[in-house]
């Protein structure tokens, strides 16, 4: 197969960044769209220039670090996939196609494609946990859960952390990525004695951290790579306008 | 890269406490020494590596009071590679009534680890099994659940109960996510400082101990000196040596070689896991491999056409009549369910008579058609869903509707930093946790024995054995970054990324990667013998002649850089690989993981516990240098070394 790739290119935060055209051949229906890229930065590096930088890790579409928009969309065009497990199959032979980096003022970028996510880290650190230390935890089966609720519970919990419902959104918000864990924890029982204060708290750290406002178009689901449903926006509303209404200080 | 050191004198001593196997562990909690509240805020630790080991432990000592520093190299210590562990965890609930039971465990390991690992270790680890569960479940670990609401199990291989936790095919994302909500709730309360995208190049070591590290900044290529009275390295596997493997791109040996290149030593890297149920190769632009999870061979059937000139055929035009279920065959008490490293030799025997199921001839079936037909297709999603899916993206085929393909591929590496009974590498101050460690696993891993380990390392053990040696740490102030060693630690790191930018030669980082990967799979990957780890050894060394005479790396060393990052770790896998090819030849038997083609008795495995009932511990002499081995013998007195049997 045959493709010519139109890639952002800018070397930090600062810099404006372009589009570069390269033309890449041999690529091979089976490969996935890293590989494609690997490909790429072979090709560059045997001409001396510079490759292009883009995060990935595990390449088995678990560890959330694969982050392009591709074509205007993010992952790709495939239902549910990250980065990594789309493949070269999936495109025409010939095609053109525009590869950039997730575009949000929360996400600036390092290089070319690779963004900085730090915010989502502030997001957690502000109350995406439960207050156990180490070693002080009952027997695992002394609270029963109700297997339904764990099953939800672990939808929510399934979020990857990748940001493409951020690249996704018009408003660049994190709505989704913060109600999939205020859901996940809010849900089970071990999760519940500090769920007001947790919502609040991430909220906050939501707002502060510059995404922007949630205004229910459902492109982030559209794009989720592991099917993060908007129903847990819904939760995440509900949790907040109770913790709300109960709290004593000013939301 | 010149020599720098004088071999040691030195007598492991793997610090085992006195006493009953089943009292080790307690009577060390109880008589153990103590630091204060006040004086932990005085004293610095650092954590390299932010998965289930390096998380828990940052989380836990943050918890207790003492001030952490943690360091990843990926953009959030949530993507540890631990994320991507698919089966399970292990644990000695014993909550299905089967029969489980911490001894139990203990001896599955032990056994599983073909008697090469440390009894009062794996003892131990099977105590903090039940611990951990009850940790993680107390987090919000959404494990699966009966319909009673109580924590489901299910088997793994290489045992006959029911043991393993799991949470979907995603047990390590869900286990990584607890212990980096620990995490982060540390970083947020001020006991645990995150730095993202750090890599640990050096380690400082200051009259004989530990004294800290030197890291770069990956975003802005700094070079960066952190001082602590304690380092530990929660740095993972080294399966990348193989280029190809189931690791993250970016896992890598880099951080346990430079401790070893410092004195730290490195035992049993030979042992090295290969997982039999992973997608086969398809070209050769792959860049990695993937798992499909043990659990699959619960209710999987392993197979290849009894005949070699089926071997291209539709597998449903192939009777049952033709088909041989070699593992059912082979091993009839365990069947599909025999440990790793003996499904992937089958698998590596019935490919090699000419029977493999693709065109390269690399691949055996793995069918679901009884089971869906016994248990209906809805029970198989439910239980396997993900993965098939995953399966199904990857390869185009839907496992519903015909057998998956797999082949065996690089997973795990039981080998890593000499510990010993406190994590304790021989450097004092230096510890070792989780994968990077060798000490729980002997010469083959149980399945779901890998998070165990992890979390078990890092909530429960190290908490208690670090303060044996911070205890006599608590007049030592502050360490002084402008010490000479740091100096001359970050000069020789400055170098070395200097040396590789300068060399401006022809080919590229992975063009070497992928060359080393194949020397090492084909001569020191699932059987090896004297004649091809000698011709490993020769062509490793030209090929690191080569690479730093010829490598081409673009950029600097002072912005974001990931092929230098690349070129780093590889120059590491140049001389890990060394180190295994030697290792390998040194140990004449076959075990585990280990199996060289010299030493076998009717086809299986022949270890020999006469002369190799050792953990080989070797010493760093320079570059290119025969290493020094020293051994610590393993005294087994509690379970008596026999020989494995899964038939």
């Amino acid at each position: 197969m045959k493709f010519t790739l139109k890639v952002w290119r800018q070397n930090n935060a600062q810099d404006a960044g372009r589009f570069e055209t390269y033309s890449l051949s041999d690529v091979e229906n089976d490969m996935s769209f890293l590989e494609m890229m690997d490909v790429l930065n072979q090709q560059l590096i045997k001409e001396k220039k510079d490759p292009v930088a883009f995060d990935h890790d595990c390449r088995e579409g678990i560890c959330g670090m694969c982050s392009m928009v591709i074509n205007g969309h993010p992952h790709g065009h495939v239902k549910a996939t990250t980065t990594c497990q789309l493949h070269m199959r999936s495109f025409k032979d010939g095609d053109t196609i525009v590869i950039e980096p997730w575009r949000a003022k929360a996400f600036p970028v390092i290089k070319d494609l690779a963004v900085d996510r730090s915010a989502f880290d502030n997001i957690i650190q502000a109350g995406g946990y439960v207050s156990v230390n180490t070693g002080s935890a009952p027997d695992a089966n002394a609270v029963p859960v109700p297997q339904d609720l764990a099953e939800k519970a672990m939808d929510a919990a399934e979020c990857i952390g990748c940001g493409a419902c951020v690249a996704a959104c018009k408003n660049s918000s994190a709505m989704l990525f913060l109600s999939a864990k205020v859901s996940h924890l809010a849900l089970l029982p071990q999760g519940k004695p500090e769920h007001k204060k947790r919502v609040i708290s991430m909220v906050k750290a939501h707002d502060e951290a510059g995404f922007g406002s949630c205004t229910n178009t459902g492109a982030c689901e559209a794009y989720c790579p592991k099917g993060i449903s908007i129903t847990n926006i819904a939760r995440l509303n509900r949790e907040y306008l109770t913790a709300a209404l109960a709290s004593e200080e000013a939301v | 890269m010149t020599s720098i050191h004088q071999p040691q004198k030195m007598k492991l001593d793997a610090k085992i406490p006195a006493g009953p196997l089943e009292e080790k562990w307690s009577n060390y909690r109880s008589k153990g020494k103590l630091v204060s509240p006040a004086n932990k805020r005085r004293l610095d630790v650092i954590v390299v590596g932010s998965g289930l080991a390096g998380a828990a432990a940052a989380a836990t000592l943050g918890e207790l009071g003492y001030n952490v520093k943690c360091f990843c190299f990926q953009d959030s210590p949530r993507r540890a590679h631990s994320i991507a562990a698919q089966g399970g965890i292990n644990a000695a609930k014993n909550y299905q009534n089967d029969g489980d039971s911490i001894y139990r465990l203990f001896y599955d390991t032990i056994k599983g680890g073909d008697y090469r690992s440390r009894e009062a270790n794996v003892y131990r680890l099977a105590e903090a099994s039940v611990q951990i569960i009850d940790q993680c479940v107390a987090q919000g670990v959404p494990f699966a659940r009966e319909y009673g609401g109580l924590l489901a199990n299910r088997s793994f291989g290489g045992v006959q109960v029911s043991r393993t936790f799991y949470a979907r095919g995603q047990t390590g994302q869900q286990l990584l996510l607890g212990a980096y909500s620990a995490l982060s709730r540390q970083i947020a309360a001020g006991s645990v400082k995150m730095y993202n995208r750090h890599e640990m190049l050096d380690v400082v070591v200051i009259d004989s101990k530990a004294r800290g590290i030197i890291a770069r900044n990956l975003v802005t290529g700094e070079l960066e000196r952190h001082g602590a009275h304690a380092v530990l390295l929660c740095t993972g596997g080294y399966g990348n040596v193989f280029f190809l493997s189931t690791n993250a791109m970016g896992s890598n040996v880099t951080a346990a070689w430079k401790a070893h290149r410092k004195g730290a030593l490195f035992a049993n890297p030979c042992f090295t896991q290969i997982h039999p149920t992973c997608i086969p190769v398809t070209s050769g632009y792959q860049s990695k491999l993937t798992l499909m999870s043990e659990s699959l061979r619960n209710d999987g059937r392993v197979w290849v056409p009894k005949k070699k000139e089926d071997r291209l055929k539709p597998p449903h035009l192939i009777p049952e009549e033709d088909r041989d279920y070699y593992l059912e065959r082979m091993y009839p008490a365990f069947g599909n369910l025999v440990p790793r490293d003996i499904a992937s030799r089958a698998a590596k025997v019935v490919c090699d008579e000419g029977r493999g199921v693709v065109k390269s001839g690399y691949a055996v079936y793995l069918d679901f058609s009884d089971a869906i037909k016994r248990l209906g297709k809805a029970t198989i999603a439910a239980r396997y869903g993900n993965l098939f899916e995953m399966y199904q993206r990857i390869t185009d085929d839907n496992p519903y509707e015909t057998p998956m393909k797999i082949f065996p591929a690089v997973h795990y590496t039981m080998g890593g930093l000499w510990v010993d009974y406190d994590l304790m590498t021989n450097i004092p101050g230096l510890y070792a946790l989780g994968e990077a460690n060798f000490s729980d696993h002997g010469a083959n891993r149980l399945g779901a024995s890998a998070l165990m380990q992890g979390l078990a390392d890092g909530y429960f053990v190290i908490p208690v054995t670090i303060a044996q040696y911070l205890a006599d740490e608590i007049r030592t102030p502050r360490i002084d970054t402008n010490h000479p060693a740091f100096k001359q630690a970050e000069d020789q790191v400055k170098g070395d990324l200097n040396k590789l930018l300068s060399i401006k030669g022809n080919k590229s980082v992975d063009d070497y990667h992928m060359a080393l990967g194949k020397i090492m799979w084909d001569k020191c990957g699932m059987a090896r013998n004297a004649q091809g780890l000698k011709q490993a050894r020769k062509e490793i060394q030209a090929l690191r002649k080569e690479f730093w005479e010829n490598v081409y790396v673009p950029g600097t060393a002072n912005e974001f850089n990931p092929e230098l990052e690349k070129a780093g770790r590889l120059a590491d896998y140049f001389e890990l690989g060394e180190l295994m090819v030697i290792d390998a030849l040194t140990r004449e038997e076959s075990c585990g993981g280990h199996f060289r083609e010299e030493y076998t008795e009717d086809g299986e495995a022949k270890r020999d516990d006469a002369n190799f009932l050792f953990v080989s511990a070797w010493e760093f002499t320079g570059t290119g240098n025969d290493p020094v081995l020293h051994k610590e013998e393993l005294v087994y007195e509690n379970v008596k070394p026999s020989t494995r049997s899964y038939k």
